[in-house]
């Protein structure tokens, strides 16, 4: 595949098409990861919401209030007159949530359970298999995040493409005015919102969530007290993990609409190969940035 | 080269296709993750072993599970797993009904002479006190007060055997029934955890004797490991070199139900 795609730059040397050049835009790390992670993230989430169901409920501080309410979140079913119905209280707002949280599967089968049977897996109550699949695949999420920072520190990804500088700053109201406008740039390096929503993920989410998650570890607080400091409590840790998680599947949903937009095949292809089709001005572009 | 092009074009909108199928089918394909020998879960599983070994590397081997301030213990400690072996237990109800006064804790296996402590025995030991945090493998905390004789001590009266390497925690309570036969719960843990200053066999809670449905008379504190590793309603440790010969082999009972065994996350 890639000696096809190498014959493909050629164009790129030639005249402008309307099309643009055929330019290399992720190398093997960054393409290699990128699936890793995309694997990762989607077992990680759904036996999350499996370990979430064995104790459907988020607090503020070192322990569970059961004497007293220090809940933030619960997933409760209640009998009400007309028979059970599933409430989710945030924040001390109830709110039913009968066939999603709480109580799904129907009048037939009812399922008190905090997440429905198709958001975890397995799909059944099993919490020890979902901390078998989850601590599978945070070791799979760690080591992918360890080889793309080595290789994005060398070949200078991190630094071109997720770094935010005083430029990009600069330059990202006018950017995000222009993805209000559907108005996307197709070049080379990315665009001043891209970089600032990778750049997120990468210094903001990713270490959040990897680090709330060895808070809940009773042995790595013993090893690093700090996180319980840093954190404020292990179960503050076990919530802001959840609202991460639930930051992790926004930054999904917007990345797939964005892909989608921006032309899903061209994506895909960047993202398997390596080779981008650029828009017509990345030709200005690459020519100005030497 | 438009074939090839083509070729890709189908290979990457397969791709896709499959991914979303994969997605819009709900999660039960991956069930069969749940059956305990399964041999993909058992390769999952293998992951736990690099967790263990991890963390026994970045664990100092004396370092201390949180210890918290008499200010912070808020409510009473939340029993769970079984809370009362008296139904089941002819000998525990008996012993619970003499208020313990004829229990005795057994030392057996690898070591140089076996022994056995009463209670009033371990009370007259050098004792602990911590105020720590109690982590359910189900996600939730609880902040309580153990007293108790450290393990070490004990151990050191009965003087471990070469080749010692897993102590056998054996407990009067069962688990399950129903449709299921009963099993005595058990558990187990290597000899630093055994050793660890925090580990205790704790016969105290929040100033109390320890309650029946926390573990009474005596339960084990393994402070940087979770819930189900504090076995309660002890009566025997049983030191040795391999845990394979008990229950299902994997070291305790929810470890034969799927659970990992070092639960230090």
């Amino acid at each position: 595949m890639a000696s096809i795609s190498e014959g493909e730059t050629t164009p790129a040397a030639g005249p402008a098409t309307a099309k643009g050049p055929l330019i290399y835009r992720q190398s093997i790390f960054t393409r290699l990861t990128h699936w890793l992670w995309a694997l990762a993230l989607f077992f990680l989430l759904l036996s999350g919401l499996q370990i979430f169901n064995a104790h459907p409920a988020l607090y503020i501080g070192q322990e569970s209030g059961f004497s007293y309410d220090n809940a933030v979140l619960r997933m409760q079913a209640e009998n009400a007159p007309d028979g059970p119905r599933g409430f989710t209280t945030i924040l001390g707002q109830k709110f039913d949530t009968t066939g999603l949280f709480a109580l799904s599967g129907g009048e037939a089968r009812p399922s008190y359970r905090g997440f429905p049977a198709w958001a975890t897996i397995p799909s059944f109550q099993d919490l020890a298999t979902g901390r078998v699949v989850h601590f599978f695949f945070a070791w799979i999420l760690v080591g992918a995040l360890a080889i793309w920072a080595v290789a994005s520190l060398a070949n200078g990804h991190l630094w071109r493409d997720v770094i935010l500088k005083p430029r990009d700053l600069r330059a990202l109201p006018r950017d995000i005015v222009a993805h209000l406008r559907f108005r996307f740039t197709h070049g080379r390096s990315y665009s001043p919102l891209q970089k600032a929503a990778y750049f997120g993920v990468f210094f903001v989410l990713f270490p959040l969530i990897i680090l709330t998650g060895l808070t809940m570890s009773p042995g790595m607080d013993a090893a690093w007290p700090w996180l319980l400091d840093l954190f404020g409590g292990r179960q503050t840790a076990r919530t802001i993990h959840f609202i991460v998680m639930a930051l992790l599947v926004l930054f999904f949903v917007v990345h797939i609409v964005m892909v989608v937009l921006a032309g899903p095949l061209n994506e895909l292809r960047s993202m398997i190969t390596g080779y981008y089709r650029a828009g017509p001005e990345a030709e200005r572009e690459e020519t100005t940035n030497g | 080269m438009a074939d090839l092009i083509l070729n890709r074009r189908r290979l990457i909108g397969l791709g896709a296709a499959s991914a979303s199928s994969l997605v819009l089918a709900g999660c039960d394909q991956f069930d069969f993750l749940g059956r305990r020998n399964d041999p993909v879960r058992d390769f999952l599983e293998r992951a736990n072993e690099l967790t263990y070994a991890a963390q026994r590397a970045l664990v100092g081997d004396q370092a201390l599970a949180r210890e918290y301030a008499e200010s912070e213990i808020r409510q009473g400690q939340r029993p769970n797993g079984s809370t009362d072996p008296r139904g089941t237990n002819a000998e525990y109800l008996a012993l619970e009904q003499g208020g313990f006064a004829g229990y005795k804790l057994r030392i057996t296996g690898l070591v140089e002479q076996e022994r056995e402590f009463t209670l009033a025995e371990l009370r007259n030991m050098p004792a602990r006190t911590q105020i720590t945090r109690h982590d359910c493998v189900e996600g939730w905390s609880c902040i309580a007060k153990w007293t108790g004789t450290p393990l070490g001590a004990v151990l050191d009266q009965a003087r471990l055997k070469p080749g010692a390497r897993f102590l056998v925690y054996h407990c009067y309570d069962t688990m399950g029934g129903g449709l299921s036969k009963p099993e005595p719960y058990y558990e187990s843990s290597d000899l630093i955890d055994a050793y660890h200053p925090q580990t205790i066999l704790a016969y105290g809670l929040n100033g109390q004797a320890l309650p029946v449905e926390n573990g009474a008379p005596v339960r084990v504190r393994i402070e940087r490991a979770l819930g189900y590793k504090q076995a309660k309603y002890v009566h025997t440790i049983e030191v040795v070199d391999s845990f394979a010969l008990f229950g299902s082999g994997k070291g305790g009972y929810w470890e034969d139900h799927g659970y990992d065994w070092y639960g230090g996350i």
